[in-house]
């Protein structure tokens, strides 16, 4: 029978057992902070790297580094504004584009779809957004952009060209197929993260909702939109972040010529284009150092955007987010 | 009164659905586009040789790229091998422990480092490792692509995290179990699928990408034995093929994007499938 005999010394290892308790708490914990703090040290790290590979363009140009629009290799003249320019521009014209449809196609994932279309359908655009910037980049280059050459982009001069930004001649390469080409990109992730929010959003709320006798969309709009604001913010953030540093895609599309134009139409060139076509090939360490500094306006750009991101949403995420801490 | 708004109630509901629906189908337009050029152009240009060959030298037609494909996974490796611990486990701390104030910056932090382009990533490796040690090198590739994983991962794991319900938790420790033991045994293990698909979200975005690697693992046209060598990465080789003026790369670089995106694809699904059986062993 075991009864009194078994039980009682259980009871004196059991002390024993809550220290084992806190020394494994206390080292996992120490363990899991470390780990989280090593985002601080890659901060530190890249900034660090960044402004110490770029001294020489710091003491040389100062701020005119960021006002001037001259890059000029061979008389060793550099300035950012163009890249600037262009980095901003395409980004811009990426999320204007992606974002309403990315949280149309989520809404419609998770709210309005059929039952049987959703899982292959989420499917798909997961795979989508595993589809690498340098295919899609090749993609541009040989299919997409002759098209837009040849069907969209003549047809928008003749419907829009009264605006200046559908001016000019039209090349294939530009800044618009630059900022189509990032669109492609970032809709698949704000789609799925989106998704990923608005699934969350617990079911009682649309219940209350339909219950109070709203449709369909009244209840997506009313129970989960508004209660999603914050999150759906987020998704946005995320992929303004992934179109400023994307590369690859862009580079290939974008005409790489450093020049502000007014017309979409124009090639234009972004700062993380150019850093990937000159890097190897800068010869002279002022060369270098300029395009180290491009690298650190680049990643002031992004922590300027993430900041005032983060801003947006303290304030924007409305009493229905609060309640989801 | 009543009738009428009723009516427009139900349009304006049909209406959206339909919006919706037009919004996802031209989402899905570009992707379908890609999908089928990637086929009709990359499968006609893959055979045998492309899988079992080197590059060959410019102007004679063949070969392949069998190093880059190898090249790509030991940059996988070594990239997870850093990513995957670090992200986790930060992951677990800013969803299981911390205060509100420091999570806040660890979070905040995350997403600056997310927000960090890639090629920002590359130039930074390069000033740290390839100008020390003198040359471009594997390591410097694995170490760019795992830095990279790292606040891609601590985000979603965080995030699935917070789902399980802290009814869980609760059960747990009233039970007597440790915490840690609490958080490895029971949250980490309830929310494994999510992490999985973190995990894998963040190697099938590195395995693509080609501008960190530029000036780190820079490309190799032979093979690599060594790992202080460059090495040959696949996303790498579609670049340099696709911006050449020879008609054969060009062949070469669609067969080579629609390899690397059916070796993605391969991952994705095959864990997916794995965790998936677990998660259903451990119902029964």
């Amino acid at each position: 029978m075991p009864d009194v005999a078994t039980t009682v010394p259980k009871s004196a290892p059991g002390e024993h057992h809550l220290t084992q308790h806190k020394f494994g708490d206390h080292a996992f914990k120490w363990l899991t902070l470390f780990m989280a703090l090593s985002v601080f040290a890659l901060i530190g790290l890249i900034g660090y790297e960044l402004a110490h590979g770029s001294t020489l363009a710091l003491k040389k140009f100062g701020w005119r580094f960021l006002v001037s629009s001259d890059w000029d290799p061979v008389s060793e003249q550099f300035g950012a504004l163009p890249f600037i320019f262009g980095t901003l521009v395409s980004s811009l014209i990426a999320l204007v584009i992606a974002v309403p449809l990315s949280v149309a196609s989520a809404v419609f994932l998770t709210e309005m779809a059929p039952r049987w279309l959703r899982q292959p359908l989420t499917i798909f655009i997961e795979l989508l957004s595993a589809v690498p910037s340098v295919i899609l980049g090749l993609w541009g280059i040989f299919v997409m952009v002759p098209w837009l050459r040849v069907h969209l982009f003549p047809w928008l001069k003749s419907t829009l060209g009264f605006l200046p930004l559908f001016q000019g001649p039209i090349y294939g390469v530009s800044m618009l197929a630059g900022g189509i080409i990032l669109a492609i990109m970032i809709i698949p992730i704000i789609t799925s993260v989106s998704r990923e929010i608005i699934r969350s959003v617990p079911g009682l709320q649309r219940e209350a909702a339909y219950a109070l006798g709203a449709t369909r969309w009244e209840v997506t709009r009313i129970a989960v939109l508004s209660y999603a604001k914050k999150g759906l913010f987020g998704a946005t953030i995320l992929g303004l972040g992934r179109a400023l540093g994307e590369t690859m895609a862009v580079t290939m599309v974008i005409g790489n010529r450093p020049e502000i134009a007014k017309s979409l139409f124009a090639p234009g060139y972004t700062l993380a284009s150019v850093v990937a076509n000159e890097f190897t090939e800068a010869t002279t360490d002022l060369y270098l150092h300029a395009l180290f500094e491009l690298g650190l306006v680049l990643l002031g750009v992004t922590i300027l955007v993430n900041a005032l991101a983060q801003l947006l949403l303290k304030t924007l995420g409305g009493p229905g987010v609060k309640g989801q801490r | 009164m009543n009738a009428p708004n009723h009516r427009w109630r139900k349009f304006k509901n049909v209406l959206m659905q339909i919006v919706t629906l037009a919004c996802a189908l031209l989402v899905i337009a570009p992707l379908c586009l890609l999908f089928y050029h990637l086929v009709k152009s990359g499968f006609s240009a893959l055979n045998w040789a492309f899988f079992t060959q080197l590059p060959k030298p410019v102007g004679e037609p063949g070969g392949g790229m069998a190093n880059a494909i190898v090249g790509t996974f030991i940059l996988l490796g070594l990239a997870a091998t850093i990513g995957v611990p670090v992200g986790v486990l930060g992951g677990v701390y800013l969803s299981e422990y911390g205060s509100n104030r420091l999570n806040r910056w660890i979070r905040f932090g995350a997403d600056v480092l997310n927000g960090v382009p890639s090629i920002t990533w590359g130039m930074v490796v390069y000033a740290l490792m390839v100008v020390p040690m003198k040359g471009f090198s594997a390591w410097a590739g694995g170490i760019v692509l795992g830095m990279m994983m790292v606040p891609l991962i601590m985000r979603t794991t965080e995030e699935v995290l917070q789902l399980v319900p802290n009814g869980y938790r609760e059960a747990s420790l009233a039970l007597g179990i440790a915490q840690w033991r609490t958080i490895v045994q029971i949250v980490v293990r309830t929310a494994l699928k999510g992490i999985v698909t973190g995990v894998l979200l963040a190697l099938a975005r590195v395995a693509g990408e080609t501008a960190p690697l530029l000036f780190t693992a820079f490309g190799n046209r032979y093979w690599n034995h060594n790992l202080s060598d460059p090495i040959a990465a696949v996303p790498l080789q579609i670049f340099n093929y696709a911006i050449s003026p020879y008609e054969d790369w060009h062949r070469q670089a669609w067969a080579g994007a629609l390899v690397l995106l059916l070796l993605i694809t391969f991952i994705n699904v095959s864990v997916r499938v794995l965790t998936r059986d677990r998660l259903a062993q451990k119902n029964h």
